[in-house]
């Protein structure tokens, strides 16, 4: 994985004394709280209900063993022993002290990482594909690009206060796991016809009050005007976005409201004259960056042969594993989804063991997932069955990737301001109920996403089921969508109709499975019977 | 004849040019190009700074307005202007403050005439903070990657 080199590490020490100065300056009435929330924000602090959250980059999920025990370690001694894995494969901790922040910085720089960036209105944290150089369907390895995509970003004197947040995913398969096109910008690296790489751009998706797929506006940028274009692409958007209401200044409504044709027209345009300017970086810092994304040194004529005997394991090894594109690998899933706990939490003690069982078995690395799982990458089959047996031990063994009990959801009112409806205490609802019935595994493939608010932070506009809090005269009301998808078949969920209690919510879930049980064809997912049927027999279910 | 508008040259704190400072009120956009001897101008943010580009030779200062800190418009507006070939005095006003004193400087500001008089030594530690910069801008920094490969 990436290294840090003597400048990359002098950028980030000098932003930990920037931020001191900052505070100091704040503590000092030299800076206004106004004057202090962006910059705050832009080294990922975040005043919560109850006290501030810190947001950690992890630039494209990816994390080493020593990170990871080093974000234990800042569980312990900032948080109350806890980590919280988001949506964009970063880690927020929900209990930080201000007057602490800039150690916990220091802290993190000590490990070559850092906040920077993760909120405000800027180019946030650039995600990726979590099985990224594991993958068995993978093009090339797009972190490289990401990477670069990362040093451009951070401290771009242009885009450090624009309309509002702007985030970037980069994948380079056909098969999408980074909800690349609910992103302001999606990047998928592909091959053109001449069998050169380069720069597929989609822009002006996201979530949020008004969710939008991005539109293809380029369908090839060559790999040595990737950083040229994205500049265009912002320029645009950082001249034209609106400033007038914040519920319509992301990147979706300018390219909306101007039509993509227009947008691409003027990027188009920009792009020409930005070419003149000289600001790409040479080929050969691409070529440097890549050089740290070589594979492992990883062994050949290995086993594929998986012992089966135990069904236990055979079953998590069936719904927590991915292909590898080396013979004798697998990807392994580690769920945070564990029934009747916080979606995507992580104690001081699991990132521990989950470091420590990295470094054993994964080449000393580990990946976040949007979905708030982790990723081993790289695990010999020969070991699985062992790695298995370590992750039970620990409570970590949970086997429900992709099911309906690996629930997205955002931290709600039990910690957000924004929150009109508590979020955690539905999905505990919702896994055990499953759980308990033992549903999860004949419903297969089920994605359910649950935001508190209609800022979307839980995706619920991507979910196959996906639930809303609203605030309905005063109480928490849900109500539940359908037919949402982040993966290379986007799609946006539509809502069923009126709204449910906390309980109601739960019931209704299981109706519309229910609903799906009665009429799936062979292999279809929900969210396949939901695209054949349509909406009528679910809410004939659910109201009728 | 237009309303003048603009800083003048006692407002300017922070400067990084030789030549004397410009003593003469902005005006409009709108203004500048109705007339045919206008030499300084100041731009707001909704304004379009490619309106001034055919002209740029008989400019000498271009006041560049922050209404809010928060409207990153403006840092365009000067990149767009450096990147023209534009040589006069780049001046940033308004609610211009430390924090965003070492961004604008890179994307070409020279001159900085905030609305409250900034503390020196916070701002001279604000621009000298970072000793190198990830990317290319409108300053004479050579971009991290470009150092690394030399
Ligand atoms: C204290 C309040 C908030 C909390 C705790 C919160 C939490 C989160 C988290 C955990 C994520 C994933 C972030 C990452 O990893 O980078 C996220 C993403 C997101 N947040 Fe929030 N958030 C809050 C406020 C907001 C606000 C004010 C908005 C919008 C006005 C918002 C909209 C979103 C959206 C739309 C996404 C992801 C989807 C997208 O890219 O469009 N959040 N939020
Ligand atoms: S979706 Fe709403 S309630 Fe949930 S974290 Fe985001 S802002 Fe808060």
């Amino acid at each position: 994985m990436y290294l840090y080199d003597s400048y990359d590490q002098a950028m980030v020490d000098a932003r930990v004394a920037e931020f001191r100065d900052q505070a100091r300056r704040r503590l000092e009435g030299k800076l206004t709280e106004d004057q202090f929330k962006p910059l705050r924000l832009q080294n990922g602090l975040y005043l919560q209900l109850h006290a501030y959250m810190l947001r950690v980059a992890v630039p494209y999920g990816t994390l080493n063993s020593a990170q990871m025990h080093m974000l234990a370690d800042i569980a312990d001694k900032y948080d109350r022993g806890y980590g919280h894995f988001t949506t964009r494969q970063n880690i927020q901790y929900n209990w930080i002290k201000l007057e602490e922040a800039g150690d916990l910085l220091a802290d993190l720089a000590s490990v070559e990482m850092h906040a920077i960036q993760t909120s405000g209105n800027c180019i946030r944290n650039i995600s990726s594909d979590h099985f990224a150089g594991a993958a068995a369907d993978e093009l090339v390895d797009p972190r490289p690009y990401a990477e670069l995509l990362r040093q451009w970003s951070s401290f771009h004197p242009e885009f450090l206060h624009l309309p509002r947040k702007f985030k970037i995913a980069v994948i380079a398969s056909d098969t999408d796991r980074a909800a690349m096109r609910l992103h302001d910008i999606g990047i998928q690296i592909v091959k053109n016809d001449a069998g050169e790489v380069g720069c597929a751009f989609y822009v002006g998706g996201g979530m949020g009050r008004t969710p939008m797929v991005a539109p293809l506006i380029k369908d090839f940028v060559p790999l040595d005007q990737l950083i040229t274009y994205s500049e265009a692409c912002l320029r645009v958007y950082n001249r034209y976005g609106r400033r007038d209401n914040k519920y319509k200044a992301r990147i979706k409504i300018l390219v909306h409201e101007l039509g993509k044709d227009e947008y691409a027209r003027q990027v188009e345009e920009e792009f020409a004259h930005l070419q003149s300017q000289g600001i790409e970086p040479p080929l050969a810092e691409l070529a440097r960056i890549a050089t740290f994304f070589a594979d492992p040194a990883f062994e050949s004529g290995l086993s594929t042969e998986l012992d089966r005997s135990n069904p236990d394991f055979a079953l998590w090894a069936d719904r927590n594993t991915h292909p590898h594109k080396q013979a004798g690998y697998i990807s392994a899933v580690i769920s945070l989804k564990p029934v009747g706990g916080i979606p995507g939490d992580a104690s001081a003690e699991q990132m521990h063991t989950i470091a420590d069982l990295a470094k054993e078995y994964s080449f000393d690395e580990m990946r976040v997932m949007h979905t708030q799982n982790i990723v081993l990458p790289h695990v010999k089959i020969a070991d699985l069955h062992t790695l298995w047996a370590k992750l039970e031990a620990a409570g970590l063994g949970t086997p429900n990737l992709d099911t309906i009990e690996d629930i997205i959801a955002c931290p709600g009112l039990d910690y957000c301001s924004l929150a009109n409806a508590r979020s955690i205490p539905v999905a505990q609802k919702i896994a055990t109920r499953f759980a308990e019935k033992g549903r999860t595994a004949e419903l297969g493939e089920l994605k359910l996403k649950i935001s508190g608010c209609i800022n979307a932070c839980g995706h619920h506009h991507a979910g196959h089921i996906g639930i809303l809090g609203v605030d309905k005269k005063g109480t928490e009301n849900y109500q539940l969508l359908l037919g949402g998808s982040e993966a290379q078949d986007t799609s946006l969920a539509k809502i069923t109709g009126p709204g449910f209690d906390e309980d109601g919510i739960v019931d209704a879930v299981e109706k519309a499975t229910d609903v799906y049980l009665a009429q799936r064809q062979q292999g279809e997912r929900f969210l396949d019977t939901y695209r054949r049927i349509g909406m009528d027999p679910f809410k004939e279910a659910l109201y009728g | 004849m237009a309303d003048v508008l603009g800083t003048s040259p006692d407002e300017v704190q922070f400067r990084f040019r030789d030549d004397e400072v410009v003593d003469h009120g902005t005006v409009t956009v709108d203004s500048f190009l109705d007339q045919s001897n206008a030499t300084a101008v100041r731009i707001e943010p909704g304004d379009d700074a490619r309106a001034l580009l055919p002209h740029l030779e008989r400019i000498a200062l271009v006041e560049v307005n922050f209404p809010s800190f928060m409207d990153g418009r403006g840092y365009s507006v000067a990149r767009i202007l450096r990147e023209a070939g534009y040589q006069g005095e780049l001046r940033a006003v308004g609610d211009v403050l430390i924090d965003q004193l070492l961004p604008m400087r890179r994307c070409g500001f020279d001159a900085f005439a905030p609305d409250q008089k900034l503390d020196e030594a916070d701002a001279q530690a604000a621009f000298d903070r970072f000793p190198h910069a990830y990317q290319s801008a409108s300053d004479a920094r050579q971009p991290i990657w470009n150092l690394r490969h030399d």
